[in-house]
């Protein structure tokens, strides 16, 4: 169990969190300001990657199929707002499940329609290949280095945009006080759509950067979807902070519980049962973890209390 | 009246939140037989002190004491069934069911008997009787099979009562029971609160000062969270405490 | 058009009997199989209406009770048929193929499941026990494809069709009726637990927790026994589908399956006796017809769904009957 082995995996599991983040913090805001539970979010990410990599396939620019993410997801996430999601704000729960749950259906199997059921793929970009050195000499992939370093990027400009600009204001104004806003003059229906629309194209960007280094598909973003979920439920509803610290939780107890597990069983148990047994507790692990937090705070780590 | 031990009592109940007192330092008592308001200024923490009192909240500090017996520190339900029947400010009913199924519900769980599956609770007898016996009592009865979203307004406020009732309560605890009524219906409604009593004494919080003064036995008065003053209607009236505190220093 | 519900219920029933007698009698097994299925997905919906629609609690992981009932089935049926044993330290066994017992092991595992999920989520309320619901029926379904030696992700196949005394299920007819006697069985109790004491406590809570709480009722206890027999019901569905495919596999567990299962009863009707039961047979129809027609059928499942949640309340059950709402 080397120390490079144990940074490498800590390194995986920010990369991994980060990318969560993404996800996460569209999630939360739209939850937290709209009272909106969003299941197409998965779909906006999936959006987002196959437009990366059909532009970057047909340019060979990584950089347009970013651009080519954060339009079509942004575009596809207004559409839906304006079309479906803006019926739904005052809706019972049930109602905006079933009809995410619907958009989920129709995106999946439009998407295969166009592309086919293979999964496309995108390249890294020759820039961003290839390992970097990092002090300790320790290697590691240049490329998420950078997926790291745009989420915190990301993390710091939400921050940012919600502290410090009108927009900010409106959007924490909205999330205690919905109908104030609105008497107080404040666009709602704009405000939502904006809110939508960024939220769907950081799940878009998020798509796109993960589709790098793990396949373009049909059905991609659901996973992603459901552990953004659970980010949000271990984080507390409408709070970016923590959609940050939660993903980072999660991201970092699935990856290290993943390598770790094992090893701990391989101590009373022989190799190959361990390996298999510790790989299925780990799948586990971040649902026991969620299970944990809310045990101690049923509405999350920065939820509101009740 | 004063010498009976009381059937409801708050001792020394306080309840901030952050920096603000919302409860400071309340202890009321509830006689036998009597009606007993509290009034106050908007703000005043009348809704705070109810939830205190019926468990929806827990106090910082301080005591509830039914019947001798210290309540602090049961949960709703199990306040409901040592006797605490609590009329909601605005109507709590299950709109979809009928005014009979709405006083089932109360039958149900004063007798605890949520855990029976098989036979129909509209044709089970003590159920039945005990639900039907209370919307007598209010009045209610011909509307016994009415959709309680069509129930007009005054009628939703007596089947809150109703629904006390069913719990064959120690004390009530009504929640601005007139909010909401007209003349006529404050009028009906006063006076079966005044017939009440005799069952269960009442612990009334109001707004609605006409009923107030008809009704009361004793008037506490909270401000900010404090009780300045509880006295008669009379002393209550004449208070000039309680005159500043409504009106503000004004001759 | 305005029916009263029992003539709507009862023409259903009547309806789902006859199919698979016509189809007998033209020696069509497929469509016999169709219905059959189509039963069984009724049931696992029944199952999740007792705390969706009576209750208010949208649980999107009740696949888990259907996976739990279907791997049930498969690891009791499948040391059988190997002749191997389970051995789980405290307690051995061969494995069984009989139905009955196979029934009251899935029902027992789905119970006990529901009592701890249900101890942690209902604890939460709105969208936290959605997302939470959802959370475990991902985690079942993973650990469900790590765990080798069950199949994994290649799932388990039974080679035959498990057994019931006197019976012989291998006919598609007389699994039908195995299938369609459990569903009427349990609607039957249905049907007298809404209108008993607990059901009326139940539908109360889906409407104001507050008032159940001061008529002396406890919101928690009432919320977990319904969850405990709603998943008990929706095991059983699962050994049954389990029995029906003669195949396990991790997609019992999947969130997919899941969303299906409160598609059907909105498709039916939130809240109604037999609103599962026409879901289920709307949805089988559809999957069968529109499924032939295109493989991209799910698309024009998600249309439909779009037009009844943003238009159509009530489901089919409200169309026909001319009531709207969760109203039993």
């Amino acid at each position: 169990m080397s120390a490079i082995l144990i940074i490498e995996q800590v390194l995986n599991g920010l990369q991994f969190g980060v990318m969560l983040f993404l996800m996460a913090a569209g999630l939360t805001l739209i939850f937290g300001v709209m009272g909106l539970i969003n299941l197409a979010h998965g779909s906006l990410y999936m959006v987002g990657a196959f437009a990366a990599a059909a532009v970057a396939g047909a340019t060979g620019s990584f950089l347009l199929g970013l651009v080519a993410a954060l339009a079509a997801a942004a575009l596809a996430g207004t559409l839906i707002e304006v079309v479906v999601i803006r019926r739904l704000y005052a809706a019972p729960h049930l109602d905006q499940v079933l009809a995410t749950f619907a958009l989920i259906l129709v995106f999946s199997e439009g998407t295969r329609w166009i592309f086919g059921s293979f999964p496309l793929f995108l390249e890294i970009p020759d820039a961003l290949s290839g390992p970097v050195t990092l002090p300790g000499g320790i290697e590691y992939p240049l490329y998420r280095l950078t997926l790291i370093g745009i989420g915190l990027v990301i993390a710091v400009g939400l921050w940012a945009l919600i502290e410090r600009t009108r927009i900010g204001i409106q959007i924490r104004a909205g999330e205690n006080d919905r109908e104030m806003i609105a008497a107080l003059g404040v666009d709602i229906s704009r405000l939502y759509t904006l809110i939508f629309a960024l939220g769907a194209a950081l799940a878009g960007l998020a798509g796109a950067l993960v589709g790098a280094i793990q396949s373009v598909q049909v059905g991609m973003g659901e996973p992603v979807l459901i552990l953004a979920f659970v980010v949000i439920v271990i984080g507390g509803i409408g709070s970016i902070r923590g959609a940050f610290i939660g993903a980072l939780l999660v991201g970092l107890t699935d990856t290290l519980g993943g390598v770790f597990l094992p090893e701990v069983f391989k101590l009373f148990m022989e190799p190959g049962a361990a390996q298999k047994s510790g790989a299925a507790i780990a799948s586990m692990g971040i649902y026991v973890l969620m299970g944990c937090v809310l045990v101690w705070r049923p509405t999350g780590l920065f939820g509101a209390r009740p | 009246m004063s010498d009976a031990a009381p059937i409801l009592e708050t001792r020394h109940l306080s309840k901030s939140f952050g920096a603000l007192k919302a409860t400071d330092d309340v202890s009321i008592t509830l006689q036998p037989g009597e009606i007993h308001a509290i009034i106050g200024p908007n703000g005043a923490g009348k809704s705070t002190l109810i939830q205190q009192i019926c468990g929806a909240l827990r106090p910082d500090t301080g005591n509830v004491v039914l019947d001798g017996r210290d309540i602090s520190g049961l949960s709703t339900q199990a306040r409901a069934r040592a006797g605490l029947g609590r009329t909601f400010q605005v109507s709590q009913l299950c709109m979809e069911d009928s005014v009979l199924e709405n006083a089932l519900l109360g039958a149900v769980g004063a007798q605890g008997a949520a855990w029976r599956f098989w036979r129909r609770a509209l044709e089970t007898a003590e159920l039945r009787a005990t639900a039907e016996a209370a919307l007598a009592r209010v009045g209610l009865s011909d509307e016994a099979a009415t959709r309680c979203a069509n129930l007009s307004h005054g009628a939703r406020r007596q089947l809150e009562v109703a629904m006390a009732l069913t719990l064959r309560p120690r004390a009530f605890i009504m929640d601005e029971p007139m909010a909401g009524m007209g003349a006529a219906g404050s009028k009906r409604l006063t006076g079966l609160l005044d017939g009440l009593r005799q069952e269960a004494p009442i612990l009334l919080v109001e707004h609605d000062m006409d009923a107030v003064f008809a009704l009361a036995d004793r008037i506490s008065v909270l401000v900010y969270g404090k009780i300045i003053a509880t006295g008669s209607a009379q002393e209550i009236r004449s208070s000039r405490a309680v005159r500043e505190a409504y009106l503000g220093d004004a001759e | 058009m305005r029916i009263a519900e029992h003539w709507v219920n009862g023409a259903v029933l009547i309806g789902i009997a006859a199919l698979p007698l016509w189809a007998l009698l033209i020696d069509e097994p497929f469509t016999i199989t169709l219905v059959t299925r189509a039963v069984i997905l009724a049931l696992a919906a029944v199952g999740l209406n007792i705390v969706l629609g009576f209750g208010g609690l949208v649980s999107f992981g009740h696949a888990v009770f259907f996976g739990l009932g279907g791997y049930a089935m498969g690891i009791l049926a499948y040391h059988a048929q190997t002749y191997t044993v389970l051995d789980l330290g405290f307690f051995t066994t061969e494995g069984t193929k009989s139905m009955p017992i196979i029934w009251l092991v899935a029902m027992g595992i789905s119970a006990i499941a529901a009592f701890f999920i249900g101890l942690l989520c209902l604890r939460t309320s709105g969208v936290y026990f959605i997302m939470i619901t959802l959370a475990f029926g991902q985690m079942f379904y993973y650990f469900a494809i790590s765990w080798a030696q069950y199949g994994g992700e290649d799932g388990l196949s039974i080679y035959v069709r498990n057994g019931f005394p006197g019976l012989n299920t291998l006919v598609p007819i007389q699994f039908f009726g195995i299938c369609f006697a459990l569903l009427c069985l349990v609607l039957i109790l249905k049907a007298r637990l809404q209108r008993a004491p607990f059901g009326l406590a139940l539908n109360a809570l889906r409407q104001s927790e507050a008032r159940v709480a001061t008529m002396g009722l406890n919101p928690m206890r009432i919320k977990l026994l319904a969850f405990v027999l709603s998943g008990a019901i929706t095991g059983l569905a699962g050994a049954l589908f389990a029995d029906l495919n003669r195949f396990v596999s991790p997609a019992m567990f999947s969130w997919q399956f899941s969303g299906e299962l409160i598609v059907l009863i909105i498709i039916g009707g939130v809240g109604r006796l037999m609103g599962p039961v026409i879901g289920a047979c709307v949805f089988v129809a559809l999957e069968h017809f529109l499924g032939g027609l295109t493989d991209f059928w799910h698309v024009y499942l998600g249309l439909i769904l779009l037009g009844i949640v943003l238009f159509g309340r009530g489901g089919l059950l409200g169309l026909l009957t001319g009531k709207e709402g969760a109203h039993v």
